[in-house]
């Protein structure tokens, strides 16, 4: 497998308080690399540093072989580094399929064109339908995005990061306020995508974590300490100590 | 709660209206009103600048506070080419274009680093700069303004001296300019503005470079007001400071909010109103504005979308907008 994702000495410092302290982090083509640590651990902080949303003061971000430490997010994006939001990001005064639209323009070069309506750009509305379709949302096209039930919206949300065609997934706890019932069909939609795309997972929840993760790395105080294969890392008493404890335990 | 992307143009709305307005100096003559064609003209102009406002406050969530300065500078630029013998429409006009462009570069590259109130803000501060270094320019009339020897020039035999002839050149303007307008909205630019509009930070992050589109808006609506500008000097034979204040901001946002914030007809339908409103009540008493102000609370009462969302109600295009 290649590398196509190096973090190298990443910090970042807000004030006084140092939320990602030197942060090294190799993530395969292909895998599933789980995120995990306990609250204000600075998880989302790495998030915003990998997607752009946020520069380190220090160290940095090689991508598919380039360095991307200064490149704003759009630029990310379009070279298939892209991420869900943890508090739902979408349109939501527009339909479900308006979200879609938008999200597949994104994708379909360059939107500096004045003159044809997009309205007539048929091979908009047919990707936009797909995308809906691949999250399970079709039949719900015309409903605007804010009315959607929660889980709905969240899969609009893995809907509209799909739409840039990525080469890599941040996906930000992608289960946050989901019920049982719905964290199962994200749990299968995610690893549905596992085989054709590489997944950085966020997440809380330690029952996905260990049924879709290849790796897991652990952050506590802004460190990584300890990557590895998920029953390493449900041994590691290093880990055990931070951070899991019985949560691991009762995983197991 | 939902939000329409598609802002369709209906012909069937448009090319009346646009016969309507051919036809309507023969009909103003006709009745020994020639007045009306003065006004007529006085209304097309604001249009099309409450339009580009529109496309920035409406489409693009850019709430500017200073779009008097770009109809300003549109204005001046005639006025003071005209001043050092450059009479032709055909350079003065366009460098009323070209000078109002570079300036919402100029002040959109600054400005569009903030966001909300702060941007409504140092938009306004920005004019304010602009109102009164032409206010201090003595040798371009300073507060009493500068007028015009005479229109712009355009071809020996066509007299924009003329009204009924202006008023045809500002509706070709106006007209064409409403339609690039219509196609612009509808297009993947004006997809993306609305998007912007609706929620910026995941614009950026479905890889959308933000900044470059809003700063495309904001010349585009600065060009076209530095249109505007060079048609109301014509109109006015007079650039005065009182076209670069932030009255005259407040006058344009105004209209656009009477009108419909983000519908395709907002800004036309709220120049309309506010002027003839102005025109009526003008005639009764120098209070006027009171006789506005009650109007506007009505509209913020029963169309708080604007005039244009009645038309949408009881029109036959039905969800245009």
């Amino acid at each position: 497998m290649a590398e196509l994702l190096r973090l190298r000495g990443l910090i970042k410092r807000f004030g006084g308080l140092v939320a990602t302290d030197g942060v090294d982090l190799t993530v395969q083509e292909g895998e599933v690399h789980a995120l995990i640590g306990p609250n204000g651990a600075g998880k989302t902080t790495l998030v915003h540093l990998i997607s752009g949303a946020l520069r380190g003061n220090a160290g940095s971000v090689f991508f598919a072989g380039e360095e991307l430490t200064h490149a704003p997010v759009h630029e990310r994006v379009r070279r298939g580094l892209v991420r869900s939001y943890q508090v739902t990001s979408i349109f939501t005064r527009l339909s479900a399929l308006d979200n879609a639209l938008l999200a597949v323009q994104a994708a379909a070069g360059s939107s500096m064109r004045f003159w044809t309506p997009v309205r007539t750009e048929r091979a908009f509305t047919r990707d936009a339908r797909a995308l809906l379709m691949r999250v399970g949302l079709l039949d719900r096209a015309e409903v605007v995005a804010g009315t959607l039930a929660h889980g709905e919206q969240r899969k609009l949300e893995v809907a509209l990061a799909l739409a840039a065609r990525p080469r890599l997934l941040l996906l930000d706890e992608p289960l946050a306020g989901l019920g049982p019932e719905e964290s199962l069909h994200m749990v299968e939609l995610i690893g549905g995508l596992a085989g054709e795309v590489t997944i950085v997972l966020v997440e809380h929840d330690m029952d996905a974590v260990f049924k879709l993760a290849h790796r897991i790395s652990v952050l506590v105080s802004g460190r990584i300490v300890a990557t590895g294969a998920p029953d390493e890392i449900r041994s590691d008493a290093r880990v055990r100590q931070a951070y899991l404890g019985d949560e691991l335990g009762s995983a197991a | 709660m939902g939000v329409q992307l598609d802002h369709p143009l209906h012909a069937a709305v448009a090319l009346p209206l646009l016969a309507a307005l051919i036809v309507f100096p023969f009909v103003v003559l006709a009745i020994d009103e020639p007045f009306y064609v003065v006004l007529a003209s006085r209304i097309l102009i604001f249009a099309l600048v409450a339009t580009s406002l529109n496309l920035l406050v409406g489409f693009g969530g850019m709430v500017s506070f200073g779009h008097a300065a770009f109809l300003g500078a549109g204005a001046y630029v005639v006025a003071i080419l005209m001043q050092h013998g450059v009479a032709s429409a055909w350079i003065a006009w366009p460098a009323a274009v070209a000078v109002a462009a570079l300036a919402a570069l100029a002040i959109g590259a600054v400005c569009l680093r903030t966001r909300g109130v702060y941007f409504i803000m140092i938009t306004l501060a920005f004019a304010q700069m602009v109102y009164f270094v032409f206010v201090s320019l003595k040798a371009y009339g300073g507060d009493d303004g500068l007028s015009l020897a005479s229109r712009s020039v355009v071809a020996p035999g066509i007299d924009l001296n003329s009204d009924t002839l202006f008023y045809y050149v500002v509706l070709a303007f106006a007209s064409t300019g409403f339609f690039l307008f219509a196609r612009l909205v509808n297009s993947r630019f004006g997809r993306v503005l609305q998007g912007i509009r609706e929620n910026e930070t995941r614009m950026e992050a479905l890889g959308y470079a933000v900044h470059r589109y809003k700063l495309g808006a904001f010349v585009l609506a600065g060009a076209t007001a530095g249109l505007g500008g060079a048609l109301l000097v014509n109109q006015n034979e007079l650039a005065s400071p009182g076209t670069l204040s932030w009255t005259q901001s407040g006058m344009l946002l105004t209209m656009v909010i009477l009108g419909g914030v983000g519908y395709l007809w907002g800004g036309v339908m709220g120049a309309a109103a506010l002027l003839l409103m102005e025109e009526l009540l003008a005639a009764y008493t120098i209070h006027w504005q009171l006789g506005l102000g009650l109007v506007l609370l009505a509209v913020v009462l029963f169309a708080p979308n604007g005039l244009a969302t009645l038309a949408r109600a009881a029109g036959p295009g039905g969800r245009d907008g």
